[in-house]
């Protein structure tokens, strides 16, 4: 595989094209107040990355803590975000909705651990599939420092979006 | 020039000789910063190995040899663009410039100066006029001026095809305009300004005319007192210069009357507890240790350019934009910003490949070894206006060969293939 290819996997390629969880997105407000009904705690997180413009707005929606889950640990019940930039940030945003949609917030932070560790490796560290699956096409990027900042922006809008969503 | 006069050329530059990512280096990013020749790198060894003392205070030696040396460098890049030597004042690059003219205007709007400053004093109802192709540069530094003195900021749209709708300049700059300021060539569109009808407009109302010169200086022969501005600015490090050293030119009985802007030792005459005098332009105007080895360096840049020819120059980089031009109409799916085939331009060109963002173009393109400027190119607004967030931009210096461009013309194509042929297919992942 050439450095170019590595770093353009063809399921980025994919989730470039087609974006999960990619939709306009209702004002907050709304969104909340809609949320609330069901129980969910909603908040979003708007990131820029200044490099390029590239912009991503991402919403969480946390359910309560169940009897399956523990008390700190809610689950991501909805995941939903809009933005414009390369292909490597807008696969990011999509493969990021696949993987911690559904799960627990001590899961999902755990998997973004890895994630941020995995791309600031500059290569080092090879992806753990098993943890991060699709996620780990993104190996290749951290071999590209410039580009780590566009992988990481949709995660790092997750993050802020889920402590806000937390302290709701 | 030819092609054979370029090798010679490019022999004199160390960092263009070398691979990148398995490639020999295309180097088209010199809009944002060019490369340096081997005498302006000599240039700065030698004043560090033989001559280094600060100048302008103290009397030994070496610090004479320093300040005669610094001195000498203004002066040959006073020449070089037709100032008077004592219009040229050393800033850090050309965004200092701009914030040094800002932030004197401000001071004088604060009555600093006394009354030979009021010139540049602004207020409620003046009007300060840029474009909307300006460089961030050349925009921030006159919107935080309207924000400290109460005037308004304008400015004169462009068209279509990114060049300036001068009959919409006629309408904006009016009676209330004090100040002008705009770009001579587009760092992003290449389309060269109208200079004298735009300085005419300021002319008739009385207004002062601030050039921006970043993309012209280094590319093609510049008169400031030809062009009759009363202010121009330009950096260093796109002249083949080192960074850190840029340029202010003023009219001289202009900075004659401008209180300083950053303010500190080496630019008084006297002080006491409470006040101080301050030294005549341009000392005035450079408070503090200057950058002395950066502009006997950009001297060594000038000399390099002025014994190439600054007109040969100008017509080998016209060969190489319109050779760009030509190429990119070629190519499917391809959106040249600015002006087309034909029209006078620089010798750089920006362009959106339809479905493939900016930052994944410059990445193809990078791992063919080539160097291109991928983002907004600090002009945000001029983006918007064209409809796009951010373009991948190819620009040429006198070191750049027709195969060079014709390599990024076949490698751009390549592009837009790659990026959706590859979607849908397998090839090449495991997974």
């Amino acid at each position: 595989m050439s450095d170019l290819q590595s770093l353009y996997q063809t399921i980025i390629l994919e989730h470039s094209k087609f974006r999960h969880g990619a939709v306009e997105l209702a004002p907050l407000a709304e969104a909340v107040a809609l949320g609330a009904v069901d129980g969910l705690r909603l908040a979003e997180s708007h990131q820029i990355n200044t490099t390029c413009g590239d912009e991503i707005t991402l919403r969480v929606a946390l359910s309560a803590a169940s009897d399956e889950l523990s008390e700190a640990d809610s689950a991501v019940a909805e995941l939903v975000w809009a933005g414009e930039g390369c292909s490597i940030s807008q696969a990011s945003a999509s493969i990021l909705t696949d993987t911690l949609l559904g799960l627990g917030t001590i899961e999902a932070r755990a998997l973004l651990e890895n994630f941020r560790e995995m791309l600031r490796s500059r290569g080092k560290i090879e992806p753990d599939e098993e943890i991060l699956g699709d996620a780990a096409a993104f190996g290749g990027v951290s071999r590209y420092p410039a580009r780590v900042k566009c992988a990481m922006l949709p995660w790092v809008a997750f993050e802020a979006a889920l402590i806000e969503a937390e302290s709701r | 020039m030819t092609n054979i006069d370029i090798e010679r050329i490019r022999n004199d530059f160390p960092v263009l000789h070398q691979l990148v990512n398995g490639h020999p280096l295309t180097y088209l990013d010199s809009g944002a910063t060019s490369q340096n020749p081997i005498s302006v790198l000599e240039a700065e060894q030698e004043y560090y190995e033989q001559r280094n003392a600060a100048v302008h205070r103290g009397a030994h030696t070496l610090a004479v040899e320093a300040t005669e040396a610094f001195e000498a460098a203004r002066e040959t890049v006073a020449a070089f663009v037709g100032a008077e030597t004592d219009e040229i004042v050393w800033t850090s690059n050309a965004t200092e410039a701009i914030n040094l003219l800002s932030y004197s205007f401000s001071n004088a709007s604060l009555g600093l100066g006394g009354p030979a400053a009021r010139r540049f004093s602004l207020g409620a109802g003046d009007e300060i006029v840029v474009t909307e192709m300006e460089h961030h540069a050349n925009l921030i530094p006159w919107q935080q001026l309207a924000l400290r003195t109460g005037a308004t900021l304008r400015f004169i749209p462009v068209h279509d095809d990114g060049t300036l709708d001068l009959l919409a300049a006629a309408d904006v700059v009016g009676p209330r305009t004090r100040l002008l300021a705009f770009t001579h060539g587009s760092n992003v569109t290449g389309t060269i300004n109208p200079v004298a009808e735009l300085v005419a407009l300021a002319r008739k109302v009385g207004a002062l005319v601030v050039l921006d010169a970043c993309q012209t200086v280094p590319h093609l022969p510049v008169d400031v007192k030809a062009l009759d501005v009363d202010f121009a600015v330009f950096s260093g490090h796109k002249m083949l210069g080192p960074t850190g050293i840029g340029a202010l030119y003023g009219k001289g009985e202009l900075l004659g009357d401008m209180p300083p802007f950053l303010t500190g030792g080496s630019m008084i005459t006297t002080v006491d507890m409470h006040t101080a005098e301050f030294l005549a332009p341009p000392q005035r105007f450079e408070a503090g240790t200057q950058r002395i080895s950066q502009a006997i360096a950009l001297a060594a840049a000038v000399d390099y350019l002025r014994e190439t020819g600054m007109s040969r120059v100008e017509a080998w980089e016209a060969q190489l934009g319109q050779r760009l031009v030509a190429g990119l109409a070629e190519i499917p799916g391809v959106r040249l910003l600015g002006p087309g085939a034909g029209v006078e331009r620089l010798g750089l060109a920006a362009v959106e490949v339809a479905g493939v963002h900016a930052h994944d173009v410059g990445q193809y393109l990078d791992d063919a070894g080539i160097a291109v400027r991928v983002g907004h190119h600090c002009a945000q607004p001029l983006h918007r206006r064209l409809g796009v967030t951010a373009s991948t931009r190819a620009s040429t210096y006198l070191y750049n060969t027709t195969d060079e461009v014709d390599l990024f013309l076949a490698t751009l194509a390549e592009v837009a293939p790659f990026f959706g042929a590859s979607a849908g297919t397998n090839t090449g992942v495991n997974r």
